[in-house]
């Protein structure tokens, strides 16, 4: 637990976000109503899923840049953290979808474009299974990694601005506008993306942590039978 | 008369509708403090599930030693 500053700052901002996103004031909307608050704890998912994919994919050019094996456990670890605030994503929206716009999938090219790009990130994992030999894996999957990457960024930001989403920022608008509205949601919003991208980088280590340690018990056990 | 009373019906119910304007939100529910029974439940998951990483990541680190001492030999 050494240089952990980070990890206690994650639980601070996400123990502020609980109590700032359920007892501060939010604007007062039809349709939506209290269920606003759901804000705070969707859309971070999907800010600390863009996050940890973007820590994946820069690891992932650093390992065709040099042949390291690291840098392809770090990339993977990554996106498998990713993955997860992805479906978390999916999940809420599609209980938040239920109650506002009357059914969980209502084919909205946000939920669409999430939904492609989390298959996109699963298909990385399937591909690493399917190959034995490390090093083709890491070449192949770190090539993969970036197509996924490039192909999520339209999905989810470009694509659903250009047509009509119920997702508010979307048909031609710059996200946020309606809240940019209402500042008083932007205290608690900002502070919980940061704890959840912190969060989440936090999971991803400890994973990655083990992961090493096996690997360096692979290459123990290889030195003894030499 | 009959003209007159159904514009005093138009009337009664656009009042009616505009004084549902205001947004209906659970404010009986926090007037009544039970917000705090929702905030107390989410802070004891997020405490559980952080002591849980907090033990897991202590346990990484144990690992992480072992092997150091490991490798050493």
């Amino acid at each position: 637990m050494k240089n952990s500053w980070w990890k206690i700052l994650s639980v601070v901002l996400l123990i502020y976000t609980v109590i700032g996103g359920l007892l501060l004031e939010v604007p007062r909307l039809v349709i939506i109503h209290e269920s606003i608050r759901a804000l705070y704890f969707h859309v971070p998912m999907w800010f600390g899923m863009v996050f940890l994919f973007l820590v994946s994919v820069g690891y992932s050019i650093a390992y065709l840049r040099n042949h390291q094996q690291r840098f392809d456990t770090i990339a993977s670890t990554f996106a498998h953290a990713g993955l997860v605030f992805g479906i978390l994503g999916i999940i809420t929206g599609m209980i938040w979808a239920n109650y506002t716009w009357g059914s969980p999938w209502h084919g909205d090219p946000k939920q669409n474009g999430a939904a492609i790009s989390t298959l996109i990130y699963l298909a990385y994992f399937i591909l690493r299974g399917s190959l034995d030999n490390p090093e083709q894996r890491a070449r192949l999957s770190a090539v993969y990694s970036i197509f996924a990457f490039a192909a999520m960024i339209p999905l989810i930001f470009i694509i659903p601005r250009m047509t009509s989403s119920m997702h508010p920022g979307s048909g031609g608008n710059p996200g946020f506008n309606m809240y940019d509205l209402d500042s008083r949601m932007r205290p608690v919003f900002y502070p919980a993306v940061v704890g959840w991208m912190l969060l989440g980088t936090w999971i991803a280590s400890v994973r990655l942590r083990i992961l090493q340690a096996e690997e360096k018990i692979l290459d123990l056990e290889y030195e003894k039978n030499k | 008369m009959k003209k007159i009373s159904s514009l005093l019906l138009l009337i009664m119910i656009s009042i009616t509708a505009s004084s549902q304007q205001e947004v209906e939100m659970a404010d009986t529910m926090r007037s009544e403090g039970k917000i705090y029974v929702v905030v107390a439940i989410m802070l004891v998951v997020l405490a559980g599930i952080v002591a849980y990483l907090v033990s897991i990541d202590r346990k990484a680190s144990r690992l992480e030693k072992k092997l150091d001492e490991l490798g050493k030999r």
